[in-house]
């Protein structure tokens, strides 16, 4: 009784996808034998949700555990702690057959299109794998399956004789597309899908996503450093710096009345064509590497880039603060009304 | 424009240029050639031996150590057999343990290798100590021991085999038990670094077991090294062979290997060197093209060279 109850309550919810405290750390080899093993805090205490028919963004610059992150939740990262839930499912802890189950609910495309796919297969192998190898419908089923995946992603379906090398980059990504959506999965993650291509290909590739998602309702976590990618694609957005989440808002909030000085630099960072944006005063410039994720610094982690850091921010570690509806931001230094920090304001 | 071409390249085209590719190789070119032949004038020792109305077993007394003649084109050795047609089966024992022995020490390389890689961990280094174990043993002694074990006393009957073919299996088994190290590790290797590329992280986010990931997606795309480190392999295997049987551990006479041959021919060495020269050119050139080989089937197979 109270099982079925649960099960009621986790269908209403809207929320797709729920990432709770999700930590991926990899150990080191030992270097000194009394302490313990130093390790890569690649992901550390990442926590959002996400809402069904909705693509949620995961911002951040190289090395911020945004890839890490999303393989996790396909698990194909190993999880140190943390949950995941998709349909209200706990996915943390499967593992063997019922993972395999689950992975039709939830599927991948990668980044890189001349690497994910397999050199040695025929294209309509490739889409058609998931349905083999998640005993998707008869022999029948799967062959027309196939096909209409090949229309839906804009291929020809006597494409599907041919093998990777004999697409384009964009005509590759299709495939990869396509075999994604083979299984009708729930959740798509989308590793920057995009950032391999031409900027004229992107825009194709992009259209094609935003299609499919409203004729099939696909919820999309979309993985990118491009903030123009992101403005286009994402309801809600996560920016990572370092393995944590240092703002998170819907988008309008996010790029209208940005908060963390970290969002403002990526923002200011954007190429743009107009002089009088490029050479404004206001500019945040970051400077230096970050620190490295085996020995964090104790306070916020990005006060050693930050022009406005205090000492209080080097010495104390900030909190994901709810600063306004939906709008989250890890800063000492922005006040509770939303106000960013003052010099910032200006 | 080239980037084009080679983009569209069909998978016929890219077989075309790894043979255009290979066949640049000179030697390696010429080694197929040779090997080749090789092959075939083994394959036909007993035609050949029909045609020369002779019996590789026949013995005669009376024409010991001869030199080349219309009879026996190479001579006869110091039991008065025909040494062209001894060569000639020699060829087909030599050969035959150096290919079947490779291919048996790649398998189970492969097999090791691609376990080891794909599952790491503690399987991994398991796998790999026995690894470094098996190439820390001292070969020589132990093949001494393995090659002295009287099988009827361990209860196989030795009817229906005769000794020689006994000897035979015996010197494939023990090469192949020794011999599958590198690959294993070549193996290994490649199973890491492809285990990581995009298309096998894909594989299982599609819902790959483990096994059809192995199968489907890394094995094929491995090969090349392990088809290049076997071809090289088979050189030094039938040298590793004429050395057993140098020291009259290999194939038993009258069984003739080109090993064995140079162990019979020792004894002559001052008044017939040619029974020692044949045989010895015979396994030098063989091991010489089998490298040759190896290097040009590198060239060819190398997947940087392709668009892939």
């Amino acid at each position: 009784m109270l099982d079925a109850c649960d099960g009621a309550v986790m269908t209403d919810t809207e929320n797709l996808l729920e990432v709770r405290d999700l930590k991926v750390h990899f150990p080191l080899p030992k270097t000194n034998p009394f302490a313990s093993a130093p390790k890569v805090h690649a992901v550390d205490g990442v926590s959002f949700d996400t809402k069904r028919g909705t693509t949620f963004g995961l911002v951040g610059e190289s090395g911020s555990g945004k890839t890490t992150t999303a393989l996790a939740i396909m698990r194909l990262a190993p999880i140190t702690d943390g949950s995941i839930r998709l349909n209200g499912e706990e996915i943390c802890l499967l593992a063997g057959e019922p993972l395999r189950q689950q992975r039709r609910h939830m599927q991948i495309i990668f980044q890189d299109p001349y690497s994910s796919l397999n050199p040695r297969l025929r294209a309509g192998e490739i889409v058609r794998a998931p349905l083999d190898q998640l005993d998707v419908g008869d022999e029948k089923i799967r062959d027309d399956r196939v096909a209409e995946l090949f229309r839906l992603v804009g291929l020809r379906p006597e494409q599907q004789a041919l093998f990777p090398h004999q697409f384009s980059g964009g005509q590759r990504q299709r495939v990869g597309i396509a075999r994604a959506l083979a299984t009708q999965p729930d959740l798509i993650v989308c590793d920057e899908p995009v950032s391999a291509l031409d900027v004229a290909i992107q825009a194709q590739i992009l259209n094609l996503l935003r299609r499919l998602q409203e004729e099939f309702g696909l919820t999309y976590l979309f993985i990118s450093h491009d903030l123009g990618v992101v403005q286009h694609m994402c309801d809600d957005i996560a920016v990572m710096y370092l393995g944590q989440v240092i703002e998170h808002a819907d988008r309008l909030s996010l790029f209208g009345r940005p908060l963390h000085p970290y969002t403002n630099a990526l923002l200011s960072a954007v190429p743009s064509a107009d002089p009088a944006l490029r050479d404004r005063a206001d500019r945040i410039r970051v400077s230096g590497d970050p620190p490295s994720p085996i020995d964090l610094p104790p306070g916020c982690r990005f006060a050693s880039r930050c022009p406005f850091a205090e000492d209080r921010c080097r010495a104390e570690e900030p909190r994901l603060r709810l600063i306004a509806e939906g709008h989250q931001v890890r800063c000492h230094l922005v006040t509770d009304d939303g106000s960013p920090p003052p010099h910032l304001a200006a | 424009m080239t980037d084009r071409v080679v983009a569209w390249a069909s998978r016929r085209e890219i077989r075309r240029r790894r043979l255009h590719r290979f066949m640049r190789h000179r030697l390696a070119a010429a080694s197929a050639i040779i090997l080749g032949m090789l092959f075939l004038a083994s394959a036909f020792a007993p035609l050949v031996e029909r045609l020369m109305g002779i019996d590789i077993r026949d013995v005669d007394l009376h024409a010991l150590q001869q030199g080349p003649s219309a009879a026996h084109p190479l001579g006869t050795d110091e039991l008065g057999r025909d040494l062209l047609v001894r060569l000639l089966y020699g060829g087909q024992i030599s050969l035959l343990v150096g290919l079947v022995a490779a291919i048996f020490s790649a398998v189970i390389g492969s097999f090791i290798g691609i376990l080891a890689g794909y599952f790491g961990g503690r399987l991994d280094s398991l796998l790999m100590r026995v690894t470094d174990g098996v190439i820390a043993l001292p070969i020589l002694p132990l093949l001494i021991i393995f090659a002295a074990v009287d099988l009827t006393k361990l209860g196989f009957q030795a009817s229906g085999v005769d000794d020689g073919d006994i000897s035979l299996y015996r010197i494939i088994f023990i090469t192949a038990m020794f011999g599958w190290t590198g690959v294993a590790r070549l193996m290994r290797g490649a199973t890491l670094s492809l285990k990581e590329r995009e298309f096998v992280r894909a594989a299982i986010a599609m819902g790959a077991s483990p096994w059809r990931v192995m199968r489907v997606h890394i094995l094929p795309n491995a090969v090349s090294p392990v088809i290049v480190a076997t071809t090289l392999s088979v050189g030094g295997i039938i040298l590793f062979e004429s050395i057993l049987s140098f020291l009259g551990l290999g194939i038993q006479p009258p069984i003739p290997s080109w090993g064995n041959m140079l162990n019979g021919a020792q004894e002559q060495l001052s008044n017939a060197p040619l029974l020692m020269i044949w045989p010895g050119l015979m396994i030098f050139i063989t091991v010489l093209a089998f490298n040759f080989l190896g290097d040009g089937l590198q060239d060819a197979l190398d997947p940087r060279a392709l668009n892939d």
